[in-house]
Order: structure tokens, then C-alpha cells, then sequence
């Protein structure tokens, strides 16, 4: 048993506050998890939110079914570990039944469609919280992003009209009907995540890593070749190289970037000096400028 | 490491956005990919310089319209210190995401266009910053490189300001003017070859040398109860953890604590963090705690040490920024956010009008309208555990929610 000084680091402190409120608040929430590092780190502020009791709602992976095979096995292993349900629901699903068109072509993606497949889960359980580990600095329309964020039946975020957040009180009331988003490490960097991760010693998915991988080149940016699921012309050549993974959303719209950093040590220094954004390597932010925005208004996560 | 956290204030177009961009770049903050971005957009728009507003204003009707709508946090970081800077509207319409992004402020920037001196909006916002008792406020006079670099221009504002200043009932205030070019980026990072007259610091200077504690939450501790965590597993049987983030003071095992509003009292038996305990916890951390003695606690209640009691009423006085475009009248019922306690209050009194310019009150007024400060008084449907807002600024805060719409209509410091 340590006797000593506790002082939480205020980060940390703010995003437990947030859960706790959560489950005060809220009678069914959820905390979607998608494998990365963000909701990783969610899982472990949820866990020192509630410990002793275990984590009192369930995880909820939208799977796009082009996830890297390396984060769905370590999905698997932590929610067994934790002793928590996990929902998944598949994006698959509403492909086959005609609900919704699959993209082809050179950059088609499945990232659109999980937004349909995720209101759907939220309107068959009835989630009125959905816990999300969306932050601030990704990009400039999350930016603007409440922690409490309200979104209508059709999960629409109406950005131009929200709550103001005054303080550390937080706003849950809702219609019926409505949910809220919640994003608890919303004032957390890229870096704060990574030096997290490094300090708690928690488990991340192997693609986080450099690795040997084979690979292609397209538009400056690095692409998996290793998998059916990223579309490549024939003339785009696969060479191995030593690559890691900054972001792990679905594989054809996650791009690799060349590393050395084989450990948690050297991912949070090449971090530290990095000249390009994290989302930088995400095909989906570059369709338009207002790509983000347009789909956090359709309901996206 | 320490985080500073910043809000910006100002009338439309005095540079808020725009400085903020200058920041991120004279830092070297702005990756690459953002750089580029900045920089296509601006060919694009016909300019011939960088309009780094482009980095900060997210929202397509934004970029639209040239202006910030809603509050936009900015991070970045020195080798000293992380700083959380909020970009906030300038619009009167939108002076309620202004209070958001200034209200978990420790310092504020307020700018000002040289060329118009002081205006409506920079009363306002002076105001706002010293109702919330921001305890660092820059007075920024920019667009310095429009009006020749003038010391007479800025030496006029500094002096209109302070005047302002020493009529603020908020005395704990730290004033500092420095006179910037956001745009051609004088004084922000790199200090400015046009203005000799200028002995002080550099802006970027003067932010990193700020405390990053928030010296103004130094008070009695307040350990509002989130919730209570009861694990019913065999290990923990009888576990019983208050769930909370402390205010205002440290806890230590063994204190004596009194549950509010009940006032039964037990000492602190543990204080657990994660899968360990600690001896004493510091304010500022979420941990759970557990007492001695099995006394009845719910959320809402509030721990606090024996000799340190808070004012316990159903009735209080209070100051109001009104952000609700339904005006606030006496005799309306509104549900109220006390931290995390959730009771019902009565408008018993609109009792006055603030003027933002400090130049007095308007007694007895029908009603108090969006983007309005007013004073009133309020009846709850239930004891408050509450200090004043000079004494704790988060015991001494809180939200009023219109139940019909179920929007935040008002923000509250308690007298
Ligand atoms: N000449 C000059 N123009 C500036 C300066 N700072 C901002 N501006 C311009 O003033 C306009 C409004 O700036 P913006 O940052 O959008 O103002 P905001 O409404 O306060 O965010 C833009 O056209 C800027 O380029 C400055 O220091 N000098
Ligand atoms: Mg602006």
C-alpha cells in the first residue's frame, strides 16, 4: 500500500470527472470502441473512473469489416480481460440487405457508411450517450466540439447552435429521441495520448509499431498492399518498407507512414518532432475541407 | 506538464483569429499539411499573405462569412508549458461562446484594433473577463502596422482601459499591454523592429512566464459527490467509494468531514486512486474516497472539512449572463446546475441591469435579454451547498437550464 501525495494530473483528472458524469446522467450509455489508441485510452480512464466496480456500460465496435486483423484480436483479448460486453455491429450487414451502396474506385471507403450502421445500434438499444474518443486538435471542425455534444434523432450535430459549456458543468438533459456524444479526452493532443500510453504502460495494437509491411505509393502517401481491401492499379508497386500506423480507422483510408519507432519509447519521440498532422494520413479528411464537418452533421461519430 | 488555458476576447475583425494563427506559426505549431493548406487557401482567395484565420475558423459557414461563430480550442506547445488557447466570436450574437471558451480561462487576451481604440464589444468582453475574475488579462492593441506604430495611439488605449479597469470591483487583477502587429507578426513571438518605444515583453514571452496553477481555486475544499461506487463483488463486499473531483483545498486521511446538506459528520478513512491509496490527495484530482462511518451520501452531497462550512440556503443572490434569446423574466421556474447538483429555482427578483461599460445599473427592469448581466435572486426547491464566486469559483458557479427546451439559458456567480 503507497502512503503518499496524490496530486491527478489534470487531463486525466477532467476526462474521469466526465465519465462519472456520464453514468450519473444517463441511463444507457456506451463507449464505442474502434481499436485505436483513443478508445484504448478511453477503456483505461473508464476503468480508473469506476474501480473498484467494474466498467458500467457496454463497448460498441461499428465495424466496417476492412479493419487491420491485429486490432480486432486485440479487441477481443481486452474486453475478456475487462470482463465488459461488447456489441459489435457490422457495416457488412447493411451492404447486403441494399440499404447502403459500397463505394469502388480508387479511394472508396467504407468510413461514410458506419454512420448509418452506427444510429441504427444507437435506435436498437436506445443508447442516450455515446462515449467517443474524438479530440479537439484532430482537426478544425472538432475543434468546435462541445464534451456534452446534443444530436437529434438522426444524429445530426447542429453546429451552429450549441449548448454553451460554462465551467465543468455539464448539460445531459435531453428529449426523447436525442443523444449525447461525449467526448471525455477532447482537450487531450495526439502527444498527451501517446505520453498516456507510454507513463500507464497500456497494451496497443501491433500496427502502432514500425513493422515490415508491403506497401504502394499513391498521391505522396503510403498504402498497405498486403490486403484485398485496399484498391491498387496495377502499375502502383509494392515494395516492403519499415512502416507503423498513426491512426488505425478502416484500412483503405488509413494510410502508413515510414518509421523506426519499434517501441512505445520511440513512437512518442518521433510524435514529439513530427511535421505532419495525424489525420494528415487520412484519405477521408482531404476529400474536401469540410469533409469532417459534413459528416458529423450526417451523424457521424 | 503544465497546462495554460487562454481565452481571446474582442470586437469582429480585431485580429483574434488571426493572431492566434500567427502563434501557431511563429511557434512552429502548424504541421505541414496545415501550413499548406493555409497557404492554397489564401492563393486562392487572392491574397498576398497568409491568412492564418484559416486555421482556427472550422466551420464552413465560418469560412464563409469571414467570422468565428462558435469557440475553437487550439493547442500547442513551447518547451515550458502546453497552452489551450480559445478562439472566441466577437459578434454581440455570440458573446455566450465567448463566456464558454473564457470561463475555464486562467488568462485572457483581449484585443483591440488601434485604429478603433476601445469599443462596445471591448467593454463587454473586459467585463465578462473581470466577472469571472480572470486573474491574468493581456490588453493586445493590434494592428499596430496600420497605424504607423504610434505610441501616442496605444499610450490612449492603455489609458482608457485602466480607467475602466479602476472602476472594475475586481481588484486581483494583472493588467499588461503589449502593442502587436498579429498579421506582420510584431511582438507576438519575435520582438518588433518598428516600435522602439516598446520596452516590455513579447506576447509569446509574456504567456510562457504566466502560472499555469490556478492560483484563483485556492480556497476551502469542496469535494462534490459525483457518484457512489459499490462494486457487490465478494472482494469488496461492503465497499462504499464517494465518487469526486476535489475544489478548493487538499484531503488527507483522517480529516474530520461533515456531508452536506445533512451535516452528519465521519472522518476519511481512505483515499483510492485506481488500484491504489494514497495518504492525501491534492485539489484538482478525481478520486474516490470512503469515510469511517456508514452515513448516507448520494450525489449532490457535498464533503467538506468540519471547521470550513460553506453557506447552506434555499435561497441566493447572484449575478447572471443571460444566453438565451427568450428573455429571462422574475416568477419563471428553471431547472439549476449547482456543479453536479441538480435542483429547481424560482426567479424571485430581477433586481437589476448591469452596464458592461462599469457605468452603473438599471434598477428594476422587465426583463433581462440575451447577451444581458444582470443581478437577481432565486428560491430552491431544495438546500444549495454554496460559496461565493470571489471565494470558489467552482462551488460558487452555476447553470440555469430552460426545462422546456432543455438548453443552458444562464450562467450564475453567486454574491
Ligand atoms: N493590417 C493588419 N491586419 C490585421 C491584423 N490582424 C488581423 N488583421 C486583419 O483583420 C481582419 C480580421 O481578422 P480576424 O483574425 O478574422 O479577426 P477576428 O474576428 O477577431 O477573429 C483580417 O482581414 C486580418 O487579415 C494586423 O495586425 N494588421
Ligand atoms: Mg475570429
Amino acid at each position: 500500500m503507497s502512503k503518499e501525495t496524490i496530486q491527478v494530473d489534470a487531463l486525466e483528472s477532467e476526462a474521469i470527472f466526465i465519465f462519472r458524469e456520464v453514468v450519473a446522467q444517463f441511463e444507457k450509455p456506451v463507449l464505442l470502441f474502434s481499436g485505436g489508441k483513443d478508445s484504448i485510452t478511453l477503456v483505461r480512464l473508464a476503468q480508473k473512473a469506476f474501480y473498484p466496480a467494474k466498467i458500467p456500460f457496454p463497448l460498441m465496435h461499428i465495424d466496417t469489416g476492412h479493419n487491420f486483423p491485429e486490432t480486432i484480436e486485440f479487441r477481443d483479448r481486452l474486453v475478456e480481460e475487462l470482463g465488459v460486453e461488447l456489441i459489435v455491429r457490422n457495416v457488412q450487414d447493411n451492404i447486403d440487405s441494399g440499404r447502403v451502396k459500397e463505394e469502388t474506385g480508387r479511394y472508396a471507403s467504407r468510413n461514410m457508411l458506419q454512420t448509418e450502421t452506427l444510429l441504427d445500434a444507437i435506435e436498437e438499444f436506445g443508447f442516450d450517450a455515446c462515449i467517443g474518443g474524438a479530440r479537439r486538435d484532430e482537426e478544425k471542425a472538432r475543434a468546435k466540439e462541445r464534451i456534452f455534444s446534443v444530436r437529434d434523432d438522426f444524429g445530426q450535430w447542429d453546429e451552429k447552435n450549441q449548448r454553451p459549456e460554462v465551467f465543468d458543468m455539464l448539460n445531459g438533459r435531453i428529449d426523447l429521441g436525442q443523444n449525447v456524444r461525449v467526448f471525455p479526452i477532447s482537450n487531450w493532443t495526439e502527444l498527451d495520448v501517446w505520453s498516456y500510453i507510454e507513463q500507464e504502460e497500456i497494451e496497443i495494437p501491433s500496427i502502432y509499431f514500425a513493422h515490415k509491411r508491403k506497401t504502394f505509393v499513391r498521391d505522396g502517401m503510403i498504402w498497405s498492399a498486403d490486403d484485398a481491401v485496399v484498391y491498387r492499379d496495377e502499375e502502383e508497386e509494392v515494395v516492403e518498407r519499415m512502416v507503423r500506423f498513426r491512426t488505425v480507422g478502416d484500412m483503405s483510408c488509413t494510410a502508413a507512414v515510414l518509421s523506426d519507432a519499434v517501441d512505445i519509447v520511440k513512437v512518442v519521440e518521433e510524435i514529439r518532432d513530427s511535421s505532419i498532422s495525424e489525420r494528415g494520413a487520412r484519405i477521408d479528411d482531404k476529400r474536401s475541407e469540410a469533409a469532417m464537418e459534413k459528416r458529423k452533421q450526417q451523424g457521424y461519430f | 506538464m503544465k497546462v495554460l488555458k487562454i481565452a481571446t476576447a474582442g470586437s469582429v475583425d480585431d485580429g483574434k483569429s488571426t493572431l492566434i494563427g500567427r502563434i501557431l506559426y511563429d511557434t512552429k505549431s502548424l504541421t505541414d499539411d496545415k501550413l499548406e493548406a493555409i497557404e492554397e487557401k489564401s492563393r486562392q482567395r487572392g491574397f498576398d499573405y497568409l491568412d492564418f484565420s484559416l486555421a482556427t475558423d472550422g466551420l464552413v459557414a465560418e469560412r464563409e462569412q469571414g467570422i468565428t461563430i462558435d469557440v475553437a480550442h487550439i493547442y500547442f506547445s513551447t518547451p515550458s508549458k502546453s497552452f489551450i488557447i480559445a478562439d472566441t466570436p466577437g459578434h454581440i450574437e455570440y458573446t455566450r461562446n465567448m463566456v464558454t471558451g473564457a470561463s475555464t480561462a486562467q488568462a485572457s487576451i483581449v484585443l483591440i484594433d488601434a485604429r478603433n481604440g476601445v469599443v462596445e464589444q471591448t467593454y463587454r468582453h473586459f467585463f465578462i473577463n473581470n466577472l469571472l475574475r480572470i486573474k491574468d488579462v493581456v490588453i493586445a492593441v493590434n494592428k499596430m502596422d496600420l497605424v504607423d506604430f504610434s505610441e501616442e495611439k496605444f499610450n490612449a488605449i492603455k489609458g482608457e482601459i485602466e480607467y475602466l479597469a479602476s472602476k472594475s470591483e475586481y481588484k486581483g487583477q494583472n493588467l499588461t499591454f503589449i502593442p502587436l502587429s498579429a498579421l506582420k507578426g510584431d511582438n507576438v513571438v519575435d520582438k518588433s523592429d518598428n516600435m522602439d518605444w516598446y520596452q516590455g515583453e513579447t506576447l509569446m514571452h509574456h504567456l510562457e512566464r504566466l502560472d499555469a496553477d490556478d492560483i484563483n481555486d485556492e480556497s476551502q475544499t469542496r469535494f462534490p459527490v459525483q457518484t457512489v461506487i459499490r462494486p457487490k463483488t465478494e472482494e469488496y463486499h461492503d465497499y462504499r467509494g464517494y465518487a469526486g473531483k476535489i475544489y478548493g483545498g487538499d484531503i488527507e486521511v483522517g480529516d474530520e468531514v461533515a456531508v452536506l446538506p445533512s451535516l452528519t459528520t465521519s472522518k476519511v478513512k481512505s483515499i483510492n486512486f485506481f488500484d491504489k491509496e494514497y495518504q492525501k490527495a491534492k485539489r484538482g484530482s478525481s478520486v474516490t474516497i470512503t469515510l469511517e462511518d456508514n452515513v448516507n451520501v448520494s450525489r449532490g452531497d457535498m464533503l467538506v472539512k468540519v471547521a470550513e462550512q460553506p453557506t447552506i440556503a434555499k435561497q441566493l443572490d447572484a449575478t447572471i449572463c443571460w444566453m438565451d434569446k427568450e428573455p429571462l423574466q422574475a416568477s419563471q421556474r428553471y431547472y439549476i446546475k449547482h456543479g453536479v447538483n441538480d435542483a429547481q429555482a424560482k426567479i424571485t427578483q430581477l433586481k437589476s441591469i448591469i452596464k458592461t461599460d462599469f457605468s452603473g445599473v438599471e434598477e428594476n427592469p422587465s426583463e433581462l435579454e440575451l447577451n444581458q448581466i444582470g443581478d437577481i435572486q432565486l428560491k430552491l426547491s431544495k438546500p444549495l451547498s454554496f460559496d461565493a464566486y470571489k471565494d470558489n469559483k467552482s462551488n460558487g458557479s452555476f447553470i440555469l437550464i430552460n426545462p422546456k427546451t432543455n438548453n443552458t439559458v444562464g450562467v450564475g456567480f453567486i454574491k
